[in-house]
């Protein structure tokens, strides 16, 4: 697969007193025909190397490729990059079909080739029966898929959505994620995505990129991120994690034997290369630990609360040395009588699932 | 129940009668009284000293459009006062175009500074108002007169070897209308380019819109609203200007404000400047649904 886009050190740095620096240095490659997810909390640069792709601001320094072409040296309007804007940005003077043909007119198509793009894009999203309807007069859901249809219908290389479901309610947003993964399937452009929703990046990413404070702290596929955090950041903003003091013992290539606080030693993942010494940060996921006795536990403490959350329970733990510690367990109607509150409890988890952070 | 609630209708519909009463005294008494008047008056004939006497007459409407020959008695079209309204017109009409011109820069300008510093550059717009509009008039003048800075400037640099004659032109009066009446166009336009949303200019580039399809196919249809009310607002007082005209124009150069001025003062003829004033509101009524109506087309074609 060839790369799509090519970001080489990119830096974006707003003048000021103190000057706020947007970017960092940020490096990375998007793969053709690649569902790309930018991911971080608000202010983590994500939107802005989205905003430097599109054309819409100018880095400080660094390149940016895009299929070998040079992209800094075009105005937004010669990318051949659309956008689907977060407050959707549809042209209130214009109607529907009017809207998705936009960019097309502009690229000087003749009049029948526009009304049939036009008109296949609409049944793409499902909006044919409101062609000539004004913008104002239709939903948010179906504003966020006319705004999809008319970014979609130059047939861009490269689609970029900033955080396009996030005005969208709980069950329409999950309706979007499906659709929006089974467009870029069946078109096979290159998505580039912007979000901070964790949940959104892991069901719809081939990859992604966690930022925070102007830098990428990790790129890999939803399932590498997830399960190997490369460091506390990443692990914390994705998901729930179980932070636990350890001491490294040895190390070799991906994996590591350490030793946890009540003296147990144990094998985790670590990531090869890693510069790792001394004490080191475990983290586990609740939902890959169980509670067991006192006696079975690898880790031993006290119970606090137990919440029920209908699919699983929470059981909150106070473990020997102070440290607060959460075990996800799937309910099922057959299962055995529970732990108490307040009982003496032991914690356990496999060989090889914890992950030690670099930091 | 129903007799109740029809009691309970009418007493909500007299208080909101009473409640805009003072609205409706004044539009009576400020703005419909004396436009009858004039029109009353514009049907009478001229006394001796100014003033009207009360007897029917068609001469003032008739002296509008036409002329009697002195010397031959033969009817003809009154070329002094078709020209005014010819120059009244054109001038307004330069006017308008001229601060859409410079306007629309100046309010887009304004329109995409940091919002702290907006305010700044409006003050700077407003500022001229302060002052009384005689000074500001004589302040053109001594810029471009025949020894005024412009000229001096020019002939000192050598780029002229006499004075260029400005002042007491159509263009000395288009300058100072255009100086004039700048601010009510920049106004109306920053308050509707400030509601604009620039993401919209963003997704027009991001769609393959050059800038100068951007502004002609995103941002001008949606300031549009700003562009009207900047145009009516800057054509209406222009077509009945008096002071600007008068001052910059040196009496040879009139305008309908400085026609009717004269009617009801050298003239003493107030038949005729209320006939003029009357012709003036009906040449705004009928420019206004033509701008209007042409513009709302344009609407209907591309929207």
């Amino acid at each position: 697969m060839s790369t799509a886009i090519s970001v080489r050190h990119l830096r974006k740095v707003y003048p000021g007193q103190p000057p706020v620096v947007a970017l960092a240095d940020a490096s990375l490659e998007i793969k053709d025909n690649e569902f790309f997810t930018l991911l971080g909390p608000s202010g983590c640069g994500k939107t802005t190397l989205l905003r430097m792709i599109a054309g819409f601001e100018h880095p400080t320094s660094g390149a940016l490729e895009m299929f070998g072409e040079d992209l800094l040296e075009l105005p937004p309007y010669k990318r051949p990059v659309n956008t689907v804007f977060q407050s959707y940005a549809l042209f209130p003077h214009l109607t529907v079909a009017e809207n998705i043909g936009f960019g097309l007119e502009m690229l000087g198509k003749p009049k029948a080739e526009i009304r049939a793009t036009v008109g296949e894009m609409m049944e793409l999203v499902q909006m044919t029966a409101m062609a000539d309807r004004q913008t104002g007069q239709i939903s948010g859901g179906q504003q966020q898929r006319v705004a999809l249809a008319r970014a979609l219908a130059p047939k861009p290389k490269v689609l970029l959505l900033d955080e396009p479901l996030s005005a969208l309610d709980f069950k329409l947003r999950k309706e979007m994620q499906l659709e929006l993964k089974r467009l870029q399937t069946e078109t096979g452009i290159t998505f580039i995505f912007v979000t901070h929703d964790q949940e959104e990046a892991l069901t719809m990413s081939d990859r992604i990129a966690v930022m925070s404070a102007g830098s990428i702290r990790q790129i890999g596929g939803p399932r590498d991120i997830y399960d190997q955090p490369a460091e506390r950041f990443v692990a914390d903003f994705i998901g729930d994690t179980n932070f636990l003091p350890a001491e490294l013992v040895s190390s070799a290539g991906p994996t590591a034997t350490v030793r946890l606080a009540s003296g147990k030693t144990t094998t985790a993942r670590s990531h090869e290369g890693a510069d790792m010494s001394g004490q080191v940060t475990l983290a586990l996921r609740p939902e890959h630990t169980s509670l067991v006795s006192e006696a079975e536990g690898m880790l031993t403490g006290r119970l606090g609360n137990v919440v029920y959350f209908g699919t699983d329970t929470h059981y909150h733990v106070q473990l020997d040395d102070g440290t607060g510690f959460v075990i996800r367990k799937q309910n099922s109607p057959d299962a055995p009588a529970d732990f108490e509150s307040g009982a003496r409890v032991g914690v356990t988890f496999g060989a090889g699932v914890a992950q030690v952070l670099r930091d | 129940m129903a007799d109740l609630s029809q009691r309970e209708a009418r007493r909500v519909s007299r208080v909101r009668w009473m409640l805009l009463a003072p609205a409706l005294v004044l539009l009576v008494f400020a703005a419909s009284g004396p436009l009858l008047i004039t029109l009353v008056y514009s049907f009478l004939t001229a006394g001796d000293y100014g003033g009207v006497e009360w007897s029917l007459s068609s001469d003032a409407w008739f002296n509008v459009f036409m002329q009697r020959d002195i010397f031959d008695d033969t009817l003809g079209f009154s070329d002094a006062h078709l020209s005014i309204f010819w120059r009244s017109v054109k001038l307004s009409l330069m006017t308008t175009l001229a601060c859409i011109f410079f306007g629309f820069p100046t309010a887009y300008f304004i329109a995409t500074r940091p919002k702290k510093q907006r305010d700044f550059w409006m003050l700077l717009i407003i500022i001229p108002f302060w002052t009384n509009l005689l000074i500001r008039t004589f302040a053109i003048v001594e810029l471009i007169r025949n020894e005024g800075t412009v000229n001096t400037v020019l002939m000192a640099l050598g780029v002229i070897d006499e004075p260029i004659q400005m002042l007491y032109t159509e263009f000395s009066i288009a300058v100072g209308m255009v100086y004039v009446y700048l601010p009510l166009m920049v106004l109306p336009l920053y308050a509707s380019m400030e509601r604009l949303d620039f993401s919209l200019v963003e997704a027009g580039y991001d769609l393959y819109a050059t800038r100068l399809k951007v502004l002609r196919r995103v941002i001008l249809p949606l300031v549009k609203p700003g562009v009207i009310a900047g145009s009516i607002l800057v054509f209406v007082p222009s077509l009945g200007a008096y002071v600007t005209p008068r001052v910059l124009g040196g009496g040879n150069q009139l305008m309908l404000g400085n026609l009717i001025e004269l009617q009801f003062g050298q003239g003493r003829n107030w038949p005729l400047g209320a006939a003029l004033s009357i012709t003036l509101l009906a040449i705004v009524m009928v420019a206004l649904l033509t701008y209007v109506r042409a513009v709302g087309n344009e609407e209907v074609k591309h929207g």
